[in-house]
């Protein structure tokens, strides 16, 4: 056991988890859409509960697209360490020695290309719906490559702590959405600044320096969070 | 009547890190506080009453805003512990994981109620100051806004605690929960004052007038003061029926209570 551990290097741990999850991931598809409906049916909610006048859809479009990200990542985030705590797969990593800060990165990569890339994909269709400028669809999409994968990595903390409460979906996003109010507020600037033509590479570095940063913290944050549930 | 034995057991040792030392024990922090608490209300007390005379009796009516600005002594103290006691969970929060001593754990905890009613206080006695100030009860303002999610941040710990039914357990997952809450606080802060004057073309000032009547300034800052006695009380008597609590089936709790009957 030991020695199968040492002759592993951590980016093979990284990769093999990679696949590992999205390998179970591709194989539940339909669980793998409901994020993706959910988003559709929240931003199709809009137009049905303000009206379906095109300027007024315009002005708002950047934040209800944006605010539907946030909600569908939420749904999607208590997937992302539940069924591997459920059948103790977790407490398995844990005990395996190698590094649950990279452990929980790869889970993190995975939730992000199975929950957080086909929101940025699909945001050319919302974008569609929301009457929004088609200049600065570039710039939504954009934000939303930068942000979604903060989303995952931030919400990862507030799975590992809630990961052994039986209802931890509903305190989940009373923990994570206070944190992101940053990643709203940049980002939703970034597209309207776009739409009125004003510089908006600013925001866009913002989002960058954001991404630096929790993906270097968050982590290990998500790791002590773990540890701490599983103690 | 434990202290001597312990101070004569290990003389060699600094008087300040026995203290510390001591502090760790329940029993110990227990009959310690014990002595303090009655001491930080009857200072809280007489400094708040000394405030709020001066304050409301004293301090002459604001020309500009009249009367209203008198909220201005329940207001901002309550904001600026907001913050502090935020700060000095996380601190608390970080000691606890890092050394992993019992009492810290209590007292972190302890402080998100506390805070989280000193966030209550000074959104409400903000949002009473807007409505003659500003004409309306509530503005997306960049400190009331801030303040928001302060509240959320303190309800976020606070749920976390009541949802693990394990003390200890449900006490170290919020505490991480805190600092995470406390890298976050100064982003958060500065994103929304600037997502503020972003959106708003003239943000509206209520502490803007720097040159303020030291008549009007002193009793704030005596409130100031007093409302950190009044934390520091609050807390130590939260802590104490925590530990009472946690610790029931233990001796020493068994004792005091024997004490306190006889």
């Amino acid at each position: 056991m030991i020695q199968e551990k040492s002759s592993v290097s951590l980016s093979g741990v990284f990769l093999a988890l990679l696949r590992r999850d999205l390998l179970l991931a591709f194989r539940r598809r339909t669980e793998l859409l409901f994020p993706v409906i959910f988003l559709l049916v929240v931003v199709s909610l809009f137009p049905l509960g303000i009206g379906p006048g095109p300027q007024l859809l315009a002005r708002i479009a950047p934040g209800v697209i944006w605010i539907a990200a946030l909600l569908a990542t939420v749904i999607s985030l208590d997937g992302l360490f539940r069924s591997d705590f459920e059948d103790g797969t977790l407490e398995q990593f844990v005990i395996s020695g190698h590094p649950l800060t990279l452990i929980s990165l790869a889970k993190i990569c995975a939730h992000w290309l199975v929950a957080g890339l086909p929101i940025v994909l699909l945001c050319p269709l919302l974008a569609l719906w929301m009457n929004l400028p088609v200049e600065s669809l570039g710039v939504l999409m954009l934000t939303l490559a930068l942000g979604t994968p903060v989303l995952s990595l931030i919400g990862s903390i507030g799975v590992g702590l809630t990961i052994s409460l039986k209802r931890g979906g509903q305190l989940l996003s009373l923990l994570v959405f206070p944190l992101y109010v940053p990643i709203l507020i940049i980002a939703t600037a970034a597209v309207m600044a776009a739409s009125d033509g004003l510089p908006y590479t600013q925001f866009l570095g913002l989002l960058t320096a954001g991404l630096i940063t929790s993906v270097t913290l968050a982590p290990f944050a998500a790791a002590a969070a773990l540890k701490i549930s599983l103690s | 009547m434990t202290t001597e034995t312990a101070t004569q057991n290990k003389p060699r040792k600094n008087a300040l890190v026995m203290f510390i030392h001591k502090m760790g024990s329940p029993p110990w922090f227990y009959n310690f506080s014990g002595k303090l608490v009655p001491w930080l209300w009857a200072i809280f007390c007489s400094l708040a009453a000394w405030a709020l005379y001066l304050g409301l009796v004293k301090a002459p009516a604001d020309y500009l805003q009249g009367e209203s600005f008198r909220i201005m002594y329940i207001h901002v103290p309550s904001a600026w512990m907001s913050m502090m006691i935020y700060t000095s969970m996380a601190i608390m929060g970080f000691i606890a994981l890092v050394w992993r001593i019992r009492i810290v754990e209590v007292l972190a905890m302890c402080s998100a109620p506390v805070g989280a009613a000193f966030t209550l206080v000074a959104l409400a006695s903000g949002s009473l100051w807007g409505r003659p100030t500003w004409g309306t009860y509530w503005v997306w303002d960049a400190r009331l806004t801030s303040e928001l999610v302060l509240l959320f941040l303190y309800l976020g710990v606070i749920g976390l605690y009541n949802a693990i039914d394990e003390p200890r357990k449900a006490a170290r997952a919020a505490c991480l929960l805190a600092i995470v809450g406390a890298v976050n606080l100064p982003i958060i802060h500065y994103s929304v004052k600037w997502w503020n004057t972003l959106h708003q073309g003239s943000s509206i000032s209520v502490t803007g007038g720097s040159n303020i009547d030291p008549s009007m300034l002193w009793p704030l800052l005596i409130m100031a003061i007093a409302v950190k006695f009044y934390y520091g009380a609050n807390l130590l008597t939260r802590a104490r029926v925590r530990l009472l609590e946690q610790d029931k089936r233990k001796a020493w709790v068994r004792q005091v209570i024997g004490e306190k009957k006889s």
